[in-house]
């Protein structure tokens, strides 16, 4: 395995430990933004070009932007009151650990059946887009519907009700 | 003897690699056109720091600097030297690692846009097979360093003036992104040097520039309203105008810090700026066919700085928005516009060749822009004034 | 180790991660941080399998890959607007002080 894999799949990884172990709230976003980058930079690596810019644009210019948003809306800056885990947390460790060892053992022990090195696939935008003007169309139509969906959604449960219960 | 003249930057830089062992060639390319690119467009920067000085002035009936050096030539090495100098202040309750990282951010995700531009004839540093997206996907990158400059410094000014940038910079990458698609789809490739192939064609001596066709003159004049939003220039400079919220998202920088953002908010105008010649105005190609003797890379910061002072322009001349005013104008009015301007654009294709298909499209894109700015207007409701008295 | 091997340890590595962050944080909206460290992880193993796949040339692995980034977006739009209201409701984020079902 290449070095520059090793060094994509660290600052991954070491993003979404940040992301997930610090204690303040908006410094868990900026980590998840680091990690999503590490995954764009390790598409690109794996030959992936468009999934990688798309990774870039969405998530680290949409969905991080929206996570810091709502971190400000709901007070999240301010230094929690309480801990910042859960009681239950040991469960929830154990969990995740039982999670990890399944999966990994399950990749370890099939290895033989893993190929091995093949040349890098190419992966042009034209057939990316013919692929999804053809056999992908009903996907990307309920994609749209969805994404519409999902907008008017979250426009309707986060608005701001002037008259009811208050 | 003018071929040599065009391609002078990549000869040059092909004997230097030859001059260097085999294995370390590949890596000493990439390091020179990097280098190339990381000289020359601070070196712009510099220009137009002194354009924007002396153009503004003239704007408002005065003279711009004049002491250093001739005509104040040598201004922006005076403004460097000052801003190296000045005491870098942190403030105390500032968190020290987002604040220091911010401008840093900020600058690399500007450089990065440069590096698939096509500059020249064969001067490009990286022929992307998606190099629009790569564009776009910078250009949000950019929104993180703001709101990582505007939270750091635990002001409320910043935090407001970056959230307000932010905004501003959502709304309307969505309209840039909507103008470049028309582009994309009229030359079905995103690749940018496939478009400025396409826009290297004459007939009758005129070149095949995009902006010389209905949708892409609106698709122009959109992508230059959404690039001059996108990087907080006026008159969509709310979140970063004196008179508002003190410097808005960079109040507590000073020093070199405050430099790099200074450096970051120009190179993103001459990226905007290089991306809107790369796709409208024909990037490297020359206006006419018998000027092609002049070489590519003239014609192509020709044009970018062109476009330098009309921002430079707008910014003496045009006054501010209020933020309400900008984010309503820009998902009521040019949004629409926009998506009318891509299905403009398909039926041109589908017209075929012909005059008609000139009339028909000018006539639709006139029509809807009147209709949207008639509704627009009619939302006014200005009444007539009602005093109210301090008592 | 081949190639594939590492690339789908890495995702589950920060499945994982995201997992423990979604299962022991408080606060809401990292809970939302874990789920997309997850949805992430997912799609790096999609990725991945493209990559070594014997038939790469039918793109499915990077189809599946921009419809989970797709969903992925939307699912964040909607969960957060969900916490946005939740706190207007119960002036927190604190998951374990929002444990009653009572309106």
């Amino acid at each position: 395995m290449s070095l520059v894999f090793w060094i994509l799949a660290a600052i991954a990884v070491l993003g979404g430990l940040a992301a997930m172990l610090l204690r303040s709230t908006v410094h868990c976003a900026l980590a998840l933004t680091v990690a999503f980058a590490g995954i764009a930079l390790l598409f690109l690596n794996l030959g992936a070009q468009f999934a990688g810019f798309v990774q870039i644009l969405v998530y680290v210019g949409a969905v991080a932007i929206l996570l810091v948003f709502a971190i400000l809306l709901t007070r999240g800056s301010e230094p929690p009151t309480h801990g910042v885990f859960s009681t239950t947390w040991l469960a929830g460790l154990v969990i995740a650990a039982a999670v990890f060892a399944v999966l990994g053992s399950s990749v370890l022990s099939s290895q033989r059946m893993l190929p091995h090195e093949s040349t890098a696939p190419a992966a042009p935008v034209v057939e990316i887009g013919q692929a999804l003007a053809g056999p992908y169309i009903l996907p990307l139509e309920m994609i749209a519907v969805l994404l519409t969906a999902a907008l008017i959604g979250a426009v309707i449960i986060a608005l701001h009700e002037k008259e009811g219960e208050q | 003897m003018q071929e040599n003249l065009d391609q002078i930057f990549v000869l040059l830089k092909h004997w230097i690699v030859s001059l260097v062992p085999a294995p370390v060639q590949p890596y000493l390319s990439v390091l020179l056109s990097v280098a190339a690119i990381v000289v020359t467009f601070p070196l712009l920067f510099a220009i137009s720091v002194w354009l924007e000085r002396k153009i503004l002035a003239r704007i408002q009936n005065r003279l711009g600097p004049n002491r250093v050096g001739p005509f104040g030539l040598l201004q922006p090495i005076a403004d460097a030297i000052k801003s190296l100098t000045k005491e870098d202040i942190v403030p105390r309750t500032a968190d020290a690692v987002v604040h220091y990282l911010a401008p840093l951010v900020l600058v690399v995700v500007a450089f990065m846009g440069f590096a698939i531009i096509p500059m020249g004839r064969n001067m490009v540093l990286v022929d992307l097979d998606a190099s629009l997206l790569f564009y776009f996907a910078m250009g949000a990158s950019a929104e993180v360093a703001v709101f990582m400059a505007g939270w750091s410094s635990r002001n409320k000014y910043s935090l407001l003036g970056a959230m307000r940038a932010i905004a501003q910079m959502i709304s309307y990458e969505v309209v840039l992104l909507l103008s470049s698609v028309t582009v994309v789809m009229m030359t079905g490739s995103l690749r940018l040097t496939r478009i400025v192939e396409l826009q290297n064609q004459y007939s009758w001596g005129l070149p095949h520039w995009f902006i010389f066709t209905p949708w892409g003159l609106a698709a122009f004049v959109m992508y230059a309203i959404a690039g001059t939003a996108e990087t907080n220039r006026s008159p969509f400079d709310l979140p970063e105008g004196e008179s508002e919220l003190v410097a808005g998202y960079h109040t507590e920088y000073s020093g070199f810090k405050f430099a790099l953002f200074f450096l970051g908010e120009y190179l993103a105008m001459l990226s905007i700026s290089s991306l809107g010649t790369t796709l409208f105005l024909g990037g490297w190609s020359a206006p006419f066919a018998f000027l092609g003797w002049v070489p590519s890379w003239i014609w192509f910061f020709s044009k970018v700085m062109l476009s330098i002072c009309v921002f430079i322009w707008m910014r003496g001349t045009l006054p501010r928005l209020r933020q309400d005013q900008l984010m309503n104008f820009a998902w009521k009015f040019v949004l629409p516009l926009s998506l009318v301007n891509l299905i403009v654009a398909g039926l041109w294709r589908f017209m075929g060749e012909g005059w008609q298909r000139w009339v028909v499209t000018s006539a639709i894109l006139i029509a809807s822009y009147a209709a949207l700015a008639l509704a627009e207007q009619r939302q006014r409701r200005i009444g007539p004034r009602r005093y109210r008295y301090a008592e | 180790m081949t190639p594939l091997a590492a690339s789908l340890l890495v995702a589950a590595l920060m499945f994982s991660i995201g997992l423990a962050g979604a299962l022991t944080r408080r606060n809401a909206i990292l809970v939302l941080v874990g789920i997309e460290l997850m949805l992430n992880a997912a799609n790096l193993n999609l990725i991945a399998f493209w990559r070594y796949s014997p038939h790469p040339e039918a793109l499915t692995g990077v189809m599946f890959a921009i419809f989970s980034i797709a969903v992925a977006a939307a699912e964040a739009a909607v969960g957060l607007g969900l916490v946005i209201a939740i706190y207007r409701h119960y002036k927190t984020t604190d998951l374990d002080q929002i444990n009653r079902l009572k309106g």
